[in-house]
């Protein structure tokens, strides 16, 4: 999230650098005259002036900590360099450590299916919402304001309800499934490791769907209505015209909506933390609270800066990799 | 016109940069200097740093306190941080050297934070360990040197619901055959007969011990037959459905909640749940955990925490702090300590003696000359072994491993 900002902060910049001397404030051309190239080295200064308070902005709060998670990621960082300020550096030891521990391939595949199960989930079940909400009905207005709850409730206050509601003898959720006729037994929603991840991944749907939904939302409302009108004339109504009129003009907010989910939910931590710990049995645990684990309750900071950096990495991969599939898409 | 007004824009800029950067190199010079502790008023004045942000315990142990520092004649800021905070503010102090000048550790933190090179040994102010139990004096010693000492000690035990076990016609158990029969048979009509928390944090590390250690089980190699047998018991009561599965996400706080709606007759917990007990109005009593067999010793682990004097570099602050300390652990302290607190003094006699007036503790008390510390044998490496633990018992639990193939894959890594 905050390399992808990052970067487009300083491109935006320098954007604008490069743009000035042509179309901005030029002096008044007077070929020839010897003070032409001092002026133009004063007006380049000038320009590099500009640009410090952004660039100090950004090395202090984006590039101080990401090289400092890489450096530490080689060192061997411990409570003791917290005292004694030394943090001898170990090469690829953490890395050889974190990568051989039969603990990173679970936390990687339950990372990928973390993330698989949360953005198709999130994603659908929010456009469908966002294109339902399109059509004007009574109390579209409230409803709409309704879906945004998610959003509001503090994430360890929501995260202690769903373990509540998700409870094996007395949750709601398990009550309320009681009621029906052909379930048998209580399912033990955080507690069994066949169900917790599918249960996690749920509750991080349930969060995701208020941004999944407003930002499509967003989108829907910048196509214009003759489109569809004219569309209609043609023909295509109801499924087709979504298929052939709002999912190609979408496209670009879809892009930033799955970037941005992918990215987000990569790192979630905190609801993971709130409804199971990682566990049982590991089974929910994830490089984010892994990354956390070694950082925080073991205090080996250079193995979780470790994982940090292979999080970073993954969603480095799937940002390259996203956009260059989506331009190709967008050539054709 | 405009170069004018660009170099003053120009100027404009570096100066605000340099105002952004200034803060940043002043941070560094402080950071380096090592001579000032966090109180930094003037030296009568000393900070002491706890995580007991809650009454009753507050105000009893600012009671202390404020006493000791009366004797001591010097002034005192308190500072009460949130427990699961405490370790990493201590790391910043340390970094930032705003270290306090008493600090408060669970004991078995003291290994790592005194393993930094952060706190200072006790015996250059003459603090004496004689009368302690054994496994207090360890858990506050790292390599051979003393850099704690902890009044008052707490542990678990096994609590019962009075009425539910009348009822069903049973004895509190006391042999590990006796536990499973009692809770298989003290298990329904939708409530369960033991309570636990088998949670993957050190929390349910604690609560395994007394089982693990009492069957022979070693931190130093899990994967032994002895281990194996202690997870086995958790294992058959889980499988009997004498414990909710729902204990493999439970605190002990929950273990507490689920104990007091009755939904458990019985459950393993510690005495610091005594107030929140007596509000509900349950009827309860206590009794030590199970033993493997009949007449063997229940091993139980040491809990409590323990008061350090951090390298502040300000010697005659430590010299001060030192004295506060062995005021806090005076016999009549002590004494006063555990018993508004619900725990139990740290020197065996006195264990003994307020044992022999506290029948309600007395079962904690018993058990004071025999804790077990938790980093007593690898130190600084228990978190380590801890995590092991609970990954394996866990695993064993509700991941489908037998419990030797539990052991011996945590013990592997």
């Amino acid at each position: 999230m905050s390399t992808r900002a990052d970067a487009g902060t300083l491109a935006s910049a320098s954007d604008a650098a490069a743009r000035q001397p042509r179309g901005g404030v030029q002096p008044p051309s007077r070929g020839g005259r010897p003070g032409r190239s001092s002026a133009r080295t004063k007006a380049r200064i000038a320009e590099l002036a500009f640009l410090v308070p952004a660039l100090v902005y950004l090395v202090l709060f984006f590039g101080y900590p990401v090289v400092k998670n890489l450096l530490m990621g080689f060192q061997a960082y411990t409570t003791k360099t917290f005292f004694t300020g030394e943090a001898p550096f170990v090469g690829l030891d953490n890395y050889a450590a974190v990568l051989s521990s039969s603990l990173f391939d679970k936390a990687l595949l339950n990372t990928v299916l973390f993330t698989a199960g949360s953005i198709l989930g999130q994603f659908v079940i929010g456009l469908a919402i966002a294109v339902f909400f399109r059509r004007s009905f009574p109390l579209n207005n409230v409803l709409r304001a309704l879906l945004l709850l998610p959003w509001l409730v503090p994430l360890i206050a929501s995260a202690a309800v769903w373990r509540w509601i998700l409870d094996t003898d007395y949750g709601a959720l398990n009550r309320a499934l009681q009621l029906l006729p052909f379930v048998d037994g209580n399912p033990a929603w955080l507690t069994s490791t066949s169900l917790a991840l599918i249960a996690v991944i749920g509750v991080n749907i349930w969060l995701g769907i208020p941004f999944n939904a407003t930002i499509l939302y967003g989108g829907l409302q910048e196509i214009p209505e003759e489109l569809y009108e004219a569309g209609a004339l043609d023909g295509a109504t109801g499924w087709r015209a979504f298929r052939h009129i709002t999912w190609p003009l979408l496209r670009p907010v879809v892009t930033v909506v799955l970037v941005l989910g992918v990215v987000y939910t990569l790192k979630v931590l905190d609801i993971i933390l709130g409804l199971t710990n990682g566990g049982p049995a590991n089974s929910t645990q994830t490089i984010a609270t892994l990354s956390y684990v070694r950082s925080f309750k073991e205090f080996d900071f250079g193995q979780g800066a470790a994982l940090g950096n292979v999080l970073v990495l993954l969603s480095l991969l799937f940002a390259v990799v996203y956009l260059r599939l989506n331009r190709k898409a967008v050539d054709e | 016109m405009w170069p004018m007004a660009r170099r003053r824009a120009l100027k404009t800029t570096l100066a605000a940069s340099a105002a952004l950067l200034l803060p940043l190199t002043l941070a560094a010079c402080g950071g380096g200097s090592s001579s000032e502790g966090s109180s930094g008023g003037d030296a009568g004045t000393l900070t002491i740093q706890d995580y007991y942000n809650d009454d009753p315990g507050k105000t009893v142990w600012e009671g202390v306190y404020n006493a000791c520092a009366e004797t001591a004649g010097v002034e005192l800021n308190i500072v009460h941080v949130p427990g699961s905070d405490l370790i990493s503010k201590v790391l910043q102090q340390a970094q930032s050297k705003t270290m306090p000048d008493v600090l408060m550790l669970d004991n078995p933190d003291l290994q790592q934070i005194a393993a930094s090179g952060a706190l200072a040994d006790l015996s250059q102010w003459d603090v004496s360990t004689d009368g302690y139990a054994e496994g207090i004096v360890q858990a506050s010693t790292y390599d051979g040197k003393l850099y704690g000492l902890q009044p008052i000690t707490n542990s678990i035990a096994l609590f019962y619901n009075k009425q539910l076990l009348a009822d069903a016609g049973i004895q509190p158990p006391t042999t590990w055959d006796e536990l499973k029969t009692a809770s298989a048979a003290l298990t329904k009509d939708g409530k369960y007969g033991l309570a636990l928390s088998a949670i993957n944090t050190y929390e349910g590390t604690w609560q395994f011990l007394p089982f693990f250690w009492s069957a022979g089980g070693d931190e130093k190699d899990i994967n032994t037959p002895e281990a194996a047998q202690a997870l086995q018991l958790w294992v058959d009561m889980f499988q009997a459905g004498s414990i909710s599965q729902s204990a493999v996400n439970w605190t002990q706080a929950d273990v507490n909640d689920q104990f007091k709606a009755g939904n458990a007759a019985m459950m393993v917990n510690g005495p610091w749940q005594f107030p929140s007990l007596a509000e509900s109005g349950i009827d309860y009593g206590v009794v030590p955990i199970p033993a493997p067999t009949a007449g063997a010793p229940t091993v139980s682990p040491l809990g409590g925490e323990t008061w350090t004097v951090p390298e502040t570099g300000n010697a005659d602050k430590q010299a001060k702090a030192a004295e506060i300390i062995k005021c806090i652990n005076s016999d009549d302290n002590q004494l006063l300590l555990a018993e508004k607190n619900n725990t139990v003094p740290t020197k065996t006699a006195i264990a003994e003696q307020y044992g022999a007036t506290n029948p309600a503790v007395k079962g904690f008390a018993d058990l004071v000359p025999d804790l077990r510390a938790r980093t007593g044998e690898l130190g600084e490496e228990w978190p380590a072994a801890a995590t092991k633990i609970y990954t394996a018992v866990q695993e064993a639990l509700v991941g489908g491993k037998s419990p030797e193939q539990a052991l011996a894959d945590a013990q592997n890594g």
